[in-house]
């Protein structure tokens, strides 16, 4: 079996790459390990579609970022279906001193072709900020940012490449890659042999050691951990923009943010570690976001948190590595994707399109690409008009499975059509179980939902693939 | 929009003992709403004996127990029960909206009962750190699994926390063969009834760690592990205490929290810390005609208490319909 291109990856980056070549006649082959898309880096996302500022201006990620959150306001967010929310971000001070830094932001972001960007004072704030706590003294106001579902993204990607002609293999872990000269390249994954002209690496954590597969071992991914912590939704309003303290060296500190699905987000904490499996929070790491987030909003406490996770950024260098290796003809390194990845994933998969037509990738149009992808129903962002016109279409819409956040046994069962092959993949889609009960009064029925439509005995259901089944033993 | 005198919300031991209280009361016409479909709740997983010793002066299990009041609630013909409704909004003009499977209605009330329980407190509210891989369950959603579905979640447990679900479920894991290796409660004492930590633990040799807390959650994909570790009267680790427990499974079991979104949503009164009404006595809210009872208005240890105190919510809302009482 021959493609002309293979991708590694369906987190964000390889998802966008894999929609992009989808509009031309290309025969397209994603190589996923996970279970399902979006399950590494891309699960732990803060879901911020960034302006561009706080990037050097000669930067590769800051015009990417710029670019990608153009693409998402006037393309991607209308043909995709997504529910992308422009609610503008602030850069706070704690000391007026610290003026000039938001200048020297503004300048640079201004460089970038960022645009509206405004120096707002405390009076500014009492009015469009009214939580801040008393220590903030001014902001770079920024309204071009705004935030959307990380995960749901990458679906809407995935769904919308494979509806236009992509392949998507899950569970399938490359473990060897053979370099054949003009023919391109063998892939070995899930015991499998593909064959492809092209690879395009879009790994995350793991692609320096994909690119080393393919005889170009040039750089070195570091996870750096993130924990984030969720507040419970009647928190919703507590801010109306995602607000951030002035950058230090190695992030851009502890955020509070709005998410698009109503609870409000604290954190992340960027620390490096060595393991690229460790997804683990910890005490310090909760002290540590809620210090963070406490100093601009003191209303916030330990007792708003409803769920918790930690993520790794793959970091290479200060800069994204986008690049064709040209000792290894063929080979397109997309890594090194940390903040801000998610918002430069559409600008990103035109730069790796041109990059593969650069080295003789023939790109023509495919007549019959569809770009719209219809938006799946979810009774939680929809008024009663609406659900009731969804009832009528199908009673299964009115049979509710999840209490918390108000999830129908139809858009369970939705979810598994379009992919989702595990209870986080139904979570990540739906919604359900990510409520203040976390699951306690929806688990099984979702289980057995996911029985009926996979056709799979219940021993087999999984948090999130192979080796986290959710029970030991089913008995009569 | 139809008006109803009385609608319940909530088919369990709460629910059920109030509508068939206010019709003996009088009330002529109630609307009895239950999510599920059967009555009963959560007494329907609770097939362990020890209910009804006070209210029926019998050892009855929970499917017993709630049955003895299915059955009159079905016999009587002034209590219209309406299954696998899901009541979405309540407005503080008593208008509720309810999905059901087919419909998205909208009825309004002369009085409302909210008897839509408790929900377990999660490992996320204790805030445990560590990894967040499979087998960590409440305690009551392990129950489910086990005696509703037949599923045995794992292999070896560790319980944190000592409430009765807890407790319970201890047992009930041990009597199908999973190893119970410990239950860890980081008070001096149990929060559970004291016949439970006996019968539960100490006749299944299942040892209970007073003054302990699990620190962390290990496991990438399946829980493999919990650190455990000592701490003093002030709830702080004893630095060199700590040790593991290697266990597929940790059930959680620190407490309950009363559901009340929808009387919130109504606008009432709300406790923040313990999540009840706010009102002068149990089973009354800060909106006149709406009624909270059984484990939404405080959480009880027995079901018999709540049959009682939700027969007497029962009655204020026949009081209140029938104007006797501006409450």
């Amino acid at each position: 079996m021959s493609h002309d291109v293979i991708i590694v990856g369906a987190g964000i980056t390889g998802a966008a790459i894999a929609r992009e070549l989808s509009r031309y006649r290309l025969k397209i082959l994603i190589l996923e390990k996970e279970a399902e898309p979006a399950f590494g880096v891309s699960k732990s996302n803060s879901g911020i579609i960034h302006a561009g500022t706080q990037n050097p201006p000669t930067s590769l990620k800051g015009w990417l970022c710029v670019e990608g959150n153009r693409l998402m306001r006037e393309e991607l967010s209308g043909d995709l279906g997504l529910n992308f929310v422009q609610c503008g971000q602030l850069i706070v001070v704690f000391d007026l001193a610290d003026l000039p830094e938001l200048e020297n932001i503004k300048t640079e972001g201004e460089a970038l072709g960022v645009k509206g960007l405004e120096i707002v004072d405390r009076a500014w704030l009492d009015k469009n900020e009214p939580n801040l706590g008393p220590d903030v003294k001014a902001a770079l106001y920024v309204p071009s940012a705004g935030i959307i579902s990380p995960y749901r993204f990458v679906y809407a990607l995935i769904e919308n490449a494979v509806k236009n002609g992509a392949e998507l293999k899950v569970l399938h872990k490359v473990t060897a890659i053979r370099v054949k000269g003009k023919e391109g390249f063998e892939v070995v994954a899930g015991g499998e042999v593909y064959r492809a002209r092209y690879l395009v690496n879009a790994a995350g954590l793991y692609a320096d050691e994909i690119s080393a597969m393919a005889g170009a071992a040039t750089f070195k991914i570091t996870p750096r951990k993130g924990e984030e912590y969720l507040l419970d939704k009647k928190r919703e309003h507590i801010a109306r923009h995602i607000v951030f303290p002035l950058p230090s060296k190695t992030s851009k500190g502890i955020l509070i943010i709005k998410t698009s699905d109503g609870n409000p987000m604290i954190g992340p904490t960027a620390h490096d570690i060595g393991d690229k499996e460790d997804l683990s929070t910890s005490d310090e790491g909760l002290a540590e976001v809620l210090a963070g987030a406490r100093r601009m909003m003191p209303s916030i406490s330990g007792g708003d948190i409803i769920a918790y996770f930690a993520g790794l950024r793959p970091v290479s260098g200060k800069d994204f590595v986008i690049r064709h290796e040209d000792p290894v003809p063929g080979l397109v390194n997309v890594a090194g994707i940390q903040s801000p990845g998610l918002t430069s994933a559409p600008a990103i998969a035109v730069m790796a399109a041109d990059i593969l037509r650069k080295h003789g990738l023939a790109l023509e149009p495919r007549e019959e690409f569809q770009r719209a992808r219809p938006r799946p129903a979810h009774l939680f962002q929809i008024p009663p008009e609406e659900t009731r016109r969804l009832i009528g279409k199908n009673p299964s819409y009115g049979d509710i499975v999840c209490r918390c956040e108000l999830v129908s046994a139809q858009e369970v069962r939705d979810a598994v059509k379009r992919g989702a092959r595990t209870l986080d993949g139904v979570k990540f889609r739906t919604r359900a179980q990510a409520g203040r009960c976390h699951g306690g009064f929806c688990t099984t029925r979702i289980m057995k939902i996911m029985q009926e439509e996979l056709g799979l005995p219940v021993t087999a259901i999984t948090k999130r693939g192979p080796g986290s089944e959710l029970i030991k033993e089913e008995r009569e | 929009m139809e008006t109803r005198d009385l609608i319940i919300v909530g088919g369990g031991p709460a629910g059920m003992a109030a509508a068939l209280a206010a019709r003996a009361a009088g009330v002529g016409d109630v609307l009895l709403l239950e999510r599920d479909q059967h009555l009963g709740g959560i007494l329907n997983q609770c097939i362990h004996p020890g209910f009804g010793l006070h209210h029926f002066k019998a050892e009855l299990t929970g499917p017993e127990y709630a049955d003895r009041f299915v059955e009159l609630v079905k016999g009587d013909p002034g209590i219209e029960v309406r299954l696998r409704s899901f009541a979405v909004k309540l407005t503080k003009d008593r208008e509720l909206s309810f999905l059901r499977p087919g419909a998205l209605e909208e009825v309004k009330a002369r009085a409302v009962i909210l008897a839509t329980g408790c929900r377990e407190r999660t490992r996320e509210m204790i805030l445990i750190p560590g990894s967040r891989p499979a087998g960590v369950y409440p305690a009551g959603l392990a129950q489910k699994m086990v005696n509703i579905e037949g599923w045995i979640p794992g292999r070896e447990a560790v319980i944190i926390g000592s409430g009765d679900i807890g407790l319970i479920m201890a047992r009930r894991m041990a009597l199908e063969g999973v190893k119970v290796k410990a239950v860890v409660e980081i008070q001096k004492t149990s929060r559970g009834l004291v016949r439970n930590v006996v019968q539960c633990l100490e006749d299944f040799g299942i040892p209970l760690y007073f003054q302990h807390r699990v620190a962390a959650i290990r496991g990438r994909d399946r829980v493999e592990s919990v650190d455990v570790v000592r701490v003093d009267d002030g709830l702080k680790d004893i630095p060199g205490s700590g040790f593991k427990i290697t266990c597929d499974t940790a059930l959680i079991s620190v407490g309950l929290i009363p559901e009340n979104e929808l009387l919130e949503m109504a606008g009432a009164e709300i406790d923040r810390r313990t999540n009840t009404p706010v009102a002068a006595e149990v089973n009354l809210t800060s909106i006149p005609g709406v009624f909270a009872c059984g484990n939404a208005c405080k959480v009880y240890d027995l079901v018999d208490w709540v049959t009682r105190d939700s027969g007497v919510a029962g009655r204020m809302a026949a009081e209140y319909l029938a104007g006797g009482k501006a409450v």
